[in-house]
């Protein structure tokens, strides 16, 4: 086996990593702050893909405004599942909050059917291949890569130096202390799950440039998703990073040593064995 | 200032309070004592809107807060530094403040507050960018003191601050409530360590299983017999 090829696929394997972490800190965002899971939440990532491949191709707009159309899109689709689906049930029992949310993920996938049918749709962009030190690599996973690096920078900054992201990161550590200090919860779950929501719409925008849409989209990053948020901590954002990559990495040079199905063994194998020897997450608390 | 006005409140099928009534002026301080489960705690809650009343009021000012949810009466200029602590350890003792700076109008004062409070409150400033789960039990009672100052209240209510503190430390807070106290901030404080509370508050209520008992001056009631009854509740 060549060493430039490994060398490639674990290059390839941190680029996918970056947009796992996205898809993995929005959904431990939504997590930790209104401790719902989202179980539909990769489904929002195929209606920002959607978004972005109609408003280029049936409509014709630039791709940058496109992506930032999308982004809004389904920030505002966030807010909208938040105001409709759990927010009445905030107070069930969590088996009901899991059907809910999972009634979500059937029924975006049966409308997305019914109103595109089952057709894989691809942007079809001619970005280049560019070769550093004789990898080739795809323009559009660097691209996507540097993007989902900013959106988590972004989401960095946002949480710690502003005061409602300072506020969502409180709320998890105590719900009722928050309303002490004056921050409406009902505002906090608001922006949180618009933010989730955003950062859905981003993952869309970078995996639309690489990847082909169609229903079952979610199908593909959605389990993946699930074991990285489970594997690096439910609520640990930084758990979720680390998880993201270990998985990517797994994924990506087990598919050039042996194939794409025996490294998804592999990697379900891995987190298996990391349930079992830390429930609580590779980098979590002790409670 | 605060009229807490022939209150009944309660959880569930449960009743905490049976037609309570309570008063505390501008610039007076107050202390709630009583044994255990008399439902004193449930008596602050239902001041900051944490649990809501069945019957009876609650006025600041003469306005009704009844049906307030916690965020609005913390913008009416009350405080609550819960049972305790409730500081959130993960959050750097700084960000604890800001979270006590929440409302708009309290943002706009951020620098001025802080420095009140880094005053008062000196070993806070040392370890600003600490998390404030790592700080001694004291030092979280100051903080959750420091960081409900930061919402610039009028009214500030303090549910057991010296619970779980060493006797040393009981003594320090005690100090520092004073010094609290002398900046012209109303209080209504529940305490265990009665004789305590009494030489720090101007009056005081006994609370015993959810009905006031005994109103009266601290200096009046600072007697055995009511020490006693706040102790054991006979």
């Amino acid at each position: 086996m060549d060493a430039v090829l490994i060398a490639e696929a674990a290059v390839n394997g941190i680029l996918l990593g970056g947009v796992l972490a996205l898809l993995a800190l929005g959904l431990n965002l939504i997590f930790g702050v209104v401790d719902i899971v989202w179980i539909a939440y990769v489904d929002l990532v195929m209606v920002g893909m959607y978004a972005v491949y109609w408003l280029v191709t049936a409509y014709g707009w630039p791709l940058p405004l496109a992506a930032v159309a999308a982004v809004a899109l389904v920030a505002v689709l966030g807010l909208l599942v938040h105001l409709l689906i759990i927010s009445p049930i905030l107070a069930s029992p969590p088996v009901n909050q899991l059907l809910a949310t999972g009634g979500l993920l059937f029924f975006l996938q049966a409308f997305a059917t019914f109103l595109w049918t089952t057709d894989h749709r691809s942007l079809r962009l001619a970005l280049p291949v560019v070769e550093v030190f004789g990898m080739y690599l795809s323009f559009a996973r660097l691209l996507a890569f540097t993007f989902a690096i900013l959106g988590m920078l972004g989401l960095y900054f946002f949480l710690t130096r502003t005061y409602i992201g300072t506020a969502i990161r409180a709320v998890s550590q105590d719900r009722e202390a928050i309303a002490l200090m004056g921050a409406d919860m009902r505002r906090v779950y608001l922006v949180t799950s618009a933010i989730g929501g955003g950062m859905a719409g981003l993952a869309g925008v970078l995996l639309i440039i690489q990847y082909s849409v169609h229903p079952h989209f979610g199908a593909t990053f959605g389990p993946i998703t699930f074991i990285i948020v489970v594997m690096g901590g439910l609520g640990n954002m930084f758990g979720a990073v680390v998880a993201s990559l270990v998985m990517s990495e797994v994924i990506s040079i087990g598919g050039i040593l042996a194939s794409t199905e025996m490294a998804y063994v592999v990697a379900f194998v891995i987190f298996i064995v990391s349930i079992f020897v830390r429930p609580e997450g590779i980098l979590g608390r002790r409670e | 200032m605060l009229e807490v006005d022939r209150v009944t409140a309660g959880y569930g099928e449960f009743t905490a309070l049976w037609d309570v009534t309570l008063r505390v002026s501008a610039g007076e301080a107050v202390a709630v004592v009583g044994p255990n489960g008399a439902g004193k705690t449930t008596l602050m809650r239902i001041v900051s809107g944490l649990v809501p009343i069945r019957a009876g009021d609650l006025r600041l000012d003469g306005d009704s807060l009844k049906g307030r949810r916690a965020h609005e009466i913390v913008s009416r200029g009350i405080a609550h530094v819960p049972e305790g602590r409730r500081i959130f350890p993960r959050l750097t003792v700084e960000e604890n403040l800001k979270m006590g700076a929440f409302l708009p109008a309290a943002r706009r004062h951020y620098a001025e507050t802080a420095r009140r409070v880094w005053d008062l409150f000196p070993v806070l400033a040392e370890r600003r960018r600490q998390r404030a789960g790592t700080l001694s039990g004291g030092e979280q009672q100051m903080l959750a003191v420091g960081r409900a100052l930061m919402s610039r209240p009028r009214l500030i209510l303090l549910d057991e601050p010296s619970l779980g503190l060493a006797p040393v430390m009981v003594l320090r807070l005690f100090d520092l409530i004073r010094r609290v106290r002398e900046e012209g901030y109303t209080i209504l404080i529940v305490e265990q360590n009665v004789r305590q509370v009494l030489s720090l508050v101007d009056r005081a209520y006994l609370l015993e299983v959810g009905r006031i008992q005994v109103e009266g001056r601290a200096a009046d009631l600072a007697d055995q017999d009511f020490v006693r009854k706040a102790y054991v509740g006979i």
